[in-house]
């Protein structure tokens, strides 16, 4: 990794890069943890932005530019607003939240470490001492590239994918439905919940 | 050390405009407003016609004091604003202004980056919203939060369309792909795209969340001095940011007569027409009520850039 550098000198060489992705890579992980050990809610909700930019900036410095954008569009755009809708329904408050805590939290840090080392062992195994050249689709084209790869040799996983959101698009409808069937009907005009009377 | 140069010309550039463009279109929306109510608006600040009302507003939103609530969260307070505004300052780097590299900032997907942290911008006020430790300021939350996820789903369909039509996701790469008979093939999507994006900057006639007559400005409610103007700021520098986009993505950005020597004067002529027409919205439309927007969202501008969709692919396939 060293001697590469005397071959690409420059404001950021390869091990620039590499450094650099380290220390993002860190921070994510410290946002991330913050994120799941803080008391106050809606702060969780916060740091999960801050972890999820990190991802965005890490797909960046890997060159996958899309991916990146992808990621801070569908994550930070919208199931973050989303949380946050969420905890504004249910009138988060600010400061600490009294029922943050949770009895599972031991098995949650058990499944986490598992995953985390299922994932580090998969990825680690598949690739052991491959030297992959990330830079040499950048510029105009790494858009290009990208979108070649995903729908020439990763499009079953990609499909597959899809088809895995649309049952959980279907489950949710289906959950949904059910949950207005056991609960009464609206006395009267559910639809217009703002009075006439203006 | 010139390309260095180079690069940092560009970028002061792109902040002049970002802090001018914003000013002359509130100072448009005072004039225009006003004369179409039967009024003359600002007269005075300045001695032309009131060119300096808003220097004269910046002035006074600088001396007021900076009020943080008792029970608010303070440092999400406080960052609330600039949340709210520097991802516009982000989005204009990248909008093409004419032909040969006449842009802050060429990036490969620019139209993902463009919509991706235009997205951002509204933590802001959902910060503002929460933090504010105010009802108020937490309807106006929820409301700028669904508002979003409805308006979302739209504006990325008609985005897709046009880099579908263009075959590339970069934004001087689909202006150089523009045919004047695009306008017309994208005239759903472009439709769909600006009123999308009128939600997404929560200007009248879909202004709910900071309805002022009845949640008193939802998430701002609490807000003074510079952090509102911020505020502000942020909601007029969205305005140009948007009508640049539909320029660039629906009417064609520098194409034009000459477009070789004064491109850039057609993007700013279109953009500021439609800076007009966002003003226009204002002052002759109602406020949609809540559950208006909702449906009109999910039953109308869905559909319709769906169609558009299935219409530029059949299109494109037909003509390559």
């Amino acid at each position: 990794m060293i001697h590469s550098a005397t071959h690409h000198p420059g404001f950021l060489s390869p091990t620039g890069v590499e450094i650099t992705f380290l220390l993002v890579g860190l921070a994510t992980l410290g946002a991330a943890v913050v994120t799941v050990t803080t008391r106050q809610l809606v702060h969780a909700a916060l740091w999960l932005v801050v972890a999820l930019g990190g991802i965005a900036v890490e797909y960046l410095l890997l060159t996958a530019e899309f991916i990146a954008w992808v990621q801070v569009l569908i994550y930070v755009g919208s199931v973050v607003v989303l949380l946050l809708f969420g905890l504004m329904l249910t009138k988060a408050p600010i400061g600490h939240s009294p029922d943050a805590d949770s009895e599972n939290r031991w098995v949650a840090l058990a499944v986490a470490l598992a995953a985390a080392g299922t994932l580090v062992w998969v990825v680690a195994d598949a690739f052991r001492s491959t030297w992959i050249d990330v830079h040499h689709g950048t510029g105009q084209s790494a858009t290009k590239v990208t979108g070649s790869s995903l729908f020439r040799f990763w499009v079953l996983p990609f499909e597959a994918l899809s088809v895995l959101l649309l049952a959980a698009l279907v489950g949710a409808i289906v959950l949904s439905r059910r949950r207005a069937d056991v609960l009464p009907p609206a006395p009267d005009g559910s639809t217009a919940p703002h009075g006439k009377d203006r | 050390m010139n390309d260095t140069l180079h690069v940092v010309l560009r970028l002061v550039a792109v902040l002049v405009a970002f802090l001018v463009l914003p000013l002359l279109v509130g100072q448009t929306e005072h004039k225009v407003m006003a004369h179409m109510q039967g009024r003359l608006g600002p007269m005075y600040a300045g001695g032309f016609h009131g060119w300096a009302q808003l220097v004269a507003d910046g002035v006074k939103f600088a001396q007021k004091e900076d009020v943080v609530p008792a029970d608010a969260d303070r440092r999400i307070f406080q960052l609330a604003p600039a949340v709210a505004l520097l991802p516009y300052l982000l989005v204009l780097i990248v909008i093409p202004v004419g032909p040969h590299g006449f842009v802050g900032e060429a990036v490969d997907a620019g139209l993902f980056f463009v919509l991706a942290v235009m997205g951002v911008g509204v933590l802001g006020s959902l910060m503002a919203g929460w933090a504010s430790a105010n009802k108020f300021s937490l309807l106006g939350g929820l409301r700028t939060a669904a508002q979003l996820m409805a308006y979302e789903l739209p504006m990325l369909l008609a985005a897709a369309s046009v880099a579908m039509a263009a075959g590339t996701l970069s934004l001087p790469g689909i202006v150089e792909s523009y045919h004047w008979w695009w306008t017309l093939w994208q005239l759903m999507g472009g439709l769909v795209f600006f009123t999308a994006g009128l939600a997404e900057l929560q200007r009248p006639p879909f202004d709910m969340p900071v309805a002022d007559s009845e949640i008193i400005f939802g998430a701002y409610t609490e807000y003074t001095g510079l952090r509102f103007a911020l505020f502000l700021l942020a909601e007029y520098a969205g305005i140009v940011v948007l009508c640049g986009l539909t320029t660039v993505l629906f009417l064609g950005g520098w194409h034009g007569p000459w477009a070789g020597s004064v491109g850039w004067l057609w993007t700013l002529l279109k953009t500021a027409v439609l800076a007009f027409i966002v003003i226009w919205l204002r002052v002759s439309y109602p406020r949609l009520r809540e559950d208006q927007l909702m449906k009109f969202a999910w039953t109308v501008l869905i559909p319709i850039s769906l169609v558009q969709i299935a219409l530029t692919g059949v299109v494109k396939v037909v003509t390559s």
